[in-house]
């Protein structure tokens, strides 16, 4: 317990150690990436990327109906 | 069924994709090649001990860290639009998608992101060799996660190893192995990383010129020049070979993307391999598209014919062929296969009918004909077909897809030449002194992207009008939302991948200037 307890404390120390010491293009990479993320994720996702069938239909089974009817409808 | 559609809604549907992908892919070739260069420096820098071999990789492995970071998850919002804008193709996809894209994932996440920590973080805190194996393994993780992309991409091209289910309407995997051994998948994915491996090649003899040019860092850019042109010089030949297999390929699977890759409208024997010609749009029509002619052609005799079929005398199949059908050859008219895409879409609709209407007698009959081969060989196979009207609909634009192969495979050629001038002058140091040949390697960085762009752009508008081969055509594969949503969100993508791709030149450059710590 000890012995995993001192490698992930390692393993914590490299990464902080890591960001503490980085250039001023990892500071500016890492800032892009946070802004992009969000944008991503909280903005576009959220607002404009809804997923059509998961948001228009309650089931599984609806969805396959839906699909079905699209495939077969003017058939 | 493909009239009742808003073609504006697909056009704008396709338009975004397309406006992603290739931004997605200004990133990733560079990655995918960058990272085994710096494995190669990295590995001369640990057997040698050369701490300039050290400096020199540590310079690289900035600009790779700041092509990662910038281009990491935009492949994602490709993924956000396949549920918004083509939610019926995603949902008819099935799992074939979700097990190589989940596998992707825990590379991506696993692989890359452990090591490039190790990578960027590690210089002097972990042991030489475990911090090399680290750059390998980034270099093997950033590779095969393409592998996972690709073989989904490729299935969409030659669906394989998978039944459909008519409960559902999704296609289920019945045959991981056929899913990833896909002929198509390992053209696809041996062309695109080779191919990545010569875009990064010719960055880095394009940037290392730059410093020549300047008479700065001149030993780090010369050492650079010797890795990149042989690197390059070996990834070229291996994109050449590649190539000539995926057309091979091609010509069997997507016959009529390789006849519009050559123009090829009427199916002959000895056909020759046109290097390079214009298209010249006459009076005849295919339907209602246009048939064009080759005017200044150059051409190669019997060439295409030993390519596509191993003889010099063989038959290579023309637009007319394909569409028209030629029985003597074998080959299918598309009204032909209309017509079994319609029964099979018909067996479809009484299935659907039957369990409606609780005839289980026929729904059982009418289910089991879906795990026929007799059935999905024969008429399944063409259910995409029944959704046009016209024959001459499947037919893709011919200049966009000649243009596009000749352009590509031509700079393929240069960079050929580029890392052989590359090396001669290495060896009878004379880079130097051959000012135009740095100044032709700093230019060529933009036309290492617009190969690899157009690579794609031979892919994916020669496939037209398929979303998944045979199958699903795009018009079928689009949602119903309002096309003013998909016009918002396409300006919007234009906008932030427009930002990053500002963010990730002026960093870069910056850093370039800076050039290596000393």
């Amino acid at each position: 317990m000890k012995k995993i307890r001192s490698i992930l404390e390692t393993i914590f120390r490299f990464y902080i150690d890591g960001f503490r010491t980085m250039s001023w293009w990892g500071k500016k990479v890492w800032l892009i990436i946070f802004v992009k993320l969000g944008i991503m994720f909280l903005i576009l996702r959220i607002f404009f990327f809804p997923d059509f069938l998961k948001t228009n239909f309650s089931s599984d089974r609806e969805r396959s109906d839906y699909v079905i009817e699209q495939l077969t409808g003017n058939n | 069924m493909l009239e009742n559609i808003d073609l504006s809604l697909v056009n704008w549907s396709r338009g975004q994709f397309a406006l992603t992908a290739i931004y997605h892919w200004l990133f990733v070739p560079l990655t995918l090649g960058l990272s085994f260069i710096l494995a190669f420096m990295e590995t001369i820098y640990v057997r040698t001990g050369d701490e300039k071999w050290k400096r020199i990789t540590k310079f690289w492995m900035t600009l790779f860290g700041i092509n990662f970071a910038i281009g990491v998850a935009t492949g994602i919002i490709l993924e956000f639009e396949f549920g918004t804008n083509w939610s019926n193709y995603s949902w008819f996809v099935g799992d074939i998608f979700g097990a190589p894209l989940a596998i992707e994932g825990i590379f991506a996440f696993f692989l890359e992101s452990t090591f490039v920590a190790v990578m960027f973080f590690g210089w002097n805190k972990v042991g030489k060799k475990f911090h090399l194996a680290s750059t390998w393994l980034v270099a093997v993780g950033a590779n095969l996660s393409a592998l996972w992309i690709l073989v989904a991409n490729a299935w969409m091209e030659n669906p394989v190893g998978m039944v459909f289910n008519p409960d559902t309407a999704r296609n289920e995997m019945n045959s991981f192995r056929d899913v990833v051994l896909n002929p198509v998948a390992i053209d696809k994915f041996t062309h695109t990383v080779t191919s990545g491996f010569v875009l990064a090649s010719v960055f880095v003899l394009g940037i290392s010129s730059w410093f020549l040019l300047k008479k700065r860092e001149q030993e780090m850019a010369t050492r650079s020049i010797l890795v990149a042109a042989v690197f390059g010089l070996v990834s070229s030949l291996a994109v050449a070979l590649t190539g000539d297999m995926s057309a091979r390929t091609i010509s069997k699977v997507q016959p009529v993307k390789f006849a519009a890759m050559e123009a090829l409208y009427e199916g002959r024997t000895e056909a020759p391999l046109t290097a390079i010609s214009i298209l010249s749009a006459g009076g005849e029509k295919l339907g209602e598209k246009k048939i064009y002619d080759h005017k200044l052609q150059i051409e190669v005799p019997n060439l295409l014919s030993m390519m596509t079929t191993g003889d010099k005398e063989g038959y290579v199949p023309g637009l007319k062929d394909l569409i028209y059908g030629n029985a003597e050859r074998g080959i299918l008219s598309v009204e032909e296969m209309m017509e079994r895409g319609k029964y099979a879409r018909q067996v479809l609709t009484d299935y659907r009918m039957a369990k409606e209407l609780g005839d289980s007698a026929s729904v059982a009959a009418l289910g089991a004909r879906f795990r026929d081969s007799e059935f999905t060989d024969n008429y399944f196979r063409y259910f995409g077909y029944s959704f046009f009207e016209h024959p001459w609909q499947v037919i893709p634009s011919v200049p966009v897809t000649y243009y596009s192969f000749r352009v590509m495979v031509g700079l393929g050629f240069l960079f050929i030449v580029l890392f052989v001038l590359a090396l001669f002058f290495h060896r009878t140091k004379a880079l130097e002194r051959h000012r135009w040949f740095l100044w032709l390697s700093l230019c060529a960085i933009p036309l290492a992207y617009l190969a690899s762009e157009l690579g794609w752009i031979v892919t994916e508008m020669g496939r037209q009008p398929w979303i998944i081969q045979n199958l699903m055509p795009v018009g079928v594969a689009v949602s119903n939302i309002s096309t003013g949503a998909v016009q918002t969100t396409f300006w919007l993508f234009a906008l932030l991948f427009t930002a990053l791709l500002i963010a990730e030149v002026s960093i870069m450059t910056r850093q370039i200037k800076n050039g290596p710590k000393h």
